[in-house]
């Protein structure tokens, strides 16, 4: 079982909330996943549209509410927002992303670290969205993040884990959870992330804005579950070179 | 008096509460945070605290996001 | 804090290894702690050859076609503790000595007109001998010709490593001698090196005092060496995720003649070293590993480019050794007497570059410096 910062999770499938066609396609969506926790992210209400309210939709009680920072582009910002997101009864977690570049959204490093010290020290469970930057996960995880979320490619690109090396490395060092997060567009991907070795996957515009949100859902939620069986009972041998012309090629100085 | 809300100027009468102009606004104010002034303001101050001629209010809720 | 299991749930772990968990172990980009076990178990040893291949690869990789030479020197044979097997146990009778600054910075110089630039500064356990003071002042004194000094001495708390490190000490060995806690109580007859749990603690105390480097061990012949080798493997681990900025390393001291004449409890062959070597350079591709004197000039020499990175040459293990009358009892017989120029000109035969320099003390933040008298 997934146990982040104490809480445990039998889904190792987190949820994404944003670019769905609907309120209601999104709501079956995420209950095919089998997700036990979402991201939301926090916005100006329109108010020529007050009733558009995702909150109509999504259970409380059944999913645990991540907030995202999204939108910030500096630590000022992202405590800003975290704040606000705990005044609005979001709980203490949260995801940071701070993407000061809005054309490809990737996350500035220093400014999540600064932010991440900063609302550490406020109590927040910070999860905070970074580049698949092994030393910089293991300052996150000593500023006393409780989990990383390295990115397989940029959000949205749906590219697979095109940091597959460096993610291994976080995953071999990090004494904390790791969340593959953003550029899984295929269910391929989070098998192969969890066959790594991450410890969960974020899925959000895969799911959104496939032809059958639902449908794909659940294709992603077994292969996550696929993907961790796998990791969890051992994968076979890949041949890299090939074996030598004698038992003993090399050894002959041995005694 | 005018307040600026959510970046636009609006028209309300003094002494509004939050909690008044959400319902004419029409929210629903169990999902929706209040940053009056820089200040975010609790959910039981929703009901006293009085909006002032130039008050910039922040209305926020959750949306859909990755 | 850092805990071992009981040796036996170690060997189980290992004697349950198969031939397709070592392939598997042999192929995989990075074993874990279940594909050491497989490397190290009886299961892998028709595959030595292929494990040789894959360990040289990976020592290639990372440390390219490089050998880094250091070379020790004896400080003091005193020891307090009585250890059934070592040279300077407190039981044995031989000459003892400890030698004066004057007469430390006199070695060392003797291994710098050869070329040394890292020295290690050995002692036996006798803290009135040798302790931090005496330390603290040598350092000080020989940081600025040699890129880095390391220490084996007593076991130290962190304030001390400190106090060092801000000294010019770069470097921390400190071997458990064995994981088998049994085989330790039975071999630590007495000093303050029976407390077990104390010596497993001592690394992590050195990196926490922000030692660049430090060297774990096991002398091997005192317990299965296959569980030393799963147990370090594990300190390794640990360490890494505990203290990812000090650099690892990883000694092989195996058990040769010495005074009090202790034969080892389980010998190990050179077939074994090489498997345990092998194992661990897969297992931990960025952890340096020492081969010392202490094996023939044969063994190293077919060794060179297959996992060790870091080899010492004319060594001497009594104090005074290098140049003094006098010099004290071994603490061991040497097997590879070859000087530094011997056998850096048998590492470039192979193709490979003897090192002797691969630091600069000018990195090392100074802390209150203070000149030596």
């Amino acid at each position: 079982m997934l146990t982040i910062a104490g809480r445990k999770f039998r889904s190792r499938l987190f949820g994404g909330t944003g670019k769905f066609s609907s309120p209601e396609v999104m709501q079956e969506a995420l209950a095919a996943s089998g997700c036990e926790m979402v991201t939301v992210a926090l916005r100006r209400i329109d108010l020529n549209n007050p009733a558009d309210d995702i909150m109509r939709v999504l259970d409380r009680d059944r999913y645990l509410f991540l907030p995202n920072t999204s939108g910030a582009r500096d630590a000022g910002e992202a405590v800003r927002l975290a704040r606000l997101a705990r005044a609005s009864g979001g709980g203490e977690w949260l995801k940071l992303e701070v993407t000061p570049d809005p054309r490809t959204l990737l996350p500035d490093p220093i400014e999540t670290l600064k932010a991440t010290e900063e609302l550490v020290k406020e109590g927040f469970k910070v999860l905070p969205y970074i580049n698949a930057d092994p030393i910089l996960a293991l300052r996150l995880q000593d500023a006393g993040a409780v989990a990383v979320m390295p990115l397989g490619s940029p959000i949205g690109t749906n590219q697979g884990v095109l940091t597959r090396f460096q993610i291994e490395i976080i995953i071999a060092q990090a004494q904390v959870p790791v969340i593959v997060d953003a550029g899984l567009g295929a269910p391929s991907h989070v098998a192969e992330a969890m066959e790594m070795g991450a410890d969960a996957v974020l899925v959000n515009t895969a799911i959104a804005v496939a032809g059958d949100p639902v449908r794909m859902a659940r294709a992603f939620a077994m292969a996550v579950e696929a993907g961790r069986i796998a990791y969890e009972a051992g994968l076979g041998a890949v041949r890299k070179d090939a074996a030598p012309s004698s038992p003993e090629d090399g050894l002959g100085f041995l005694r | 008096m005018k307040v600026l809300c959510n970046g636009e100027a609006q028209e309300i009468a003094p002494g509004t509460r939050v909690a008044d102009y959400l319902i004419q606004l029409g929210l629903d104010a169990s999902s929706v945070v209040v940053e009056c002034d820089g200040k975010i303001l609790t959910r039981e101050e929703y009901g006293s605290h009085a909006l002032q001629d130039g008050s910039v209010l922040e209305l926020i809720r959750f949306v859909g996001g990755g | 804090m850092f805990t071992i299991p009981e040796f036996p749930v170690l060997q189980d772990a290992i004697s349950r290894a198969t031939e397709a968990e070592v392939l598997r172990a042999l192929h995989a980009d990075r074993p874990r702690l279940a594909g050491l076990a497989a490397l190290l178990s009886p299961a892998a040893e028709s595959h030595l050859a292929a494990m040789a291949k894959r360990s040289a690869v990976v020592t290639s990789q990372r440390f390219g076609r490089t050998m880094q030479m250091y070379a020790p020197v004896y400080l003091s044979s005193f020891c307090a503790n009585r250890c059934a097997y070592c040279g300077f146990s407190a039981d044995n009778t031989i000459a003892r000595r400890v030698l004066t600054f004057a007469e430390a910075e006199s070695e060392a110089m003797i291994l710098h007109q050869r070329g040394f630039s890292h020295l290690l500064l050995v002692s036996g356990e006798a803290p009135a001998k040798v302790g931090v003071d005496y330390l603290e002042k040598l350092a000080l004194r020989l940081r600025d010709r040699f890129a880095a000094l390391s220490i084996e001495v007593q076991p130290l708390a962190t304030e001390e490593y400190a106090r060092l490190f801000h000294a010019g000490i770069t470097a921390v060995a400190v071997y458990q001698e064995t994981y088998d806690r049994e085989v330790y109580k039975q071999v630590h007859l007495a000093g303050r090196k029976a407390d077990f749990d104390y010596r497993l603690e001592t690394p992590a105390r050195a990196a926490a005092a922000g030692m660049r480097e430090v060297g774990i061990g096991a002398l091997l012949g005192l317990a299965d060496w296959r569980a030393e080798g799963l147990a370090l493997g594990q300190h390794l681990a640990w360490l890494r995720k505990n203290y990812w900025r000090t650099g690892l390393t990883v000694s092989f001291p195996r058990m040769r003649p010495a005074q009090g004449e202790f034969k080892p409890l389980l010998p190990v062959s050179e077939r074994n070293l090489s498997q345990m070597i092998f194992a661990l350079r897969i297992f931990d591709p960025d952890v340096g590993l020492y081969l010392s004197t202490r094996e023939e000039a044969r063994y190293r020499d077919g060794m060179i480019g297959l996992g060790p990175t870091r080899y010492s040459a004319g060594s001497c293990t009594a104090p005074g050794g290098y140049g003094l009358e006098n010099a004290g009892g071994e603490q061991f017989e040497v097997g590879d007497s070859r000087s530094l120029a011997e056998v850096s000109a048998a590492i470039q035969q192979k193709g490979f570059d003897p090192v002797r320099k691969d630091w600069d003390a000018v990195f090392q933040a100074k802390g209150d410096r203070q000149q030596a008298a």
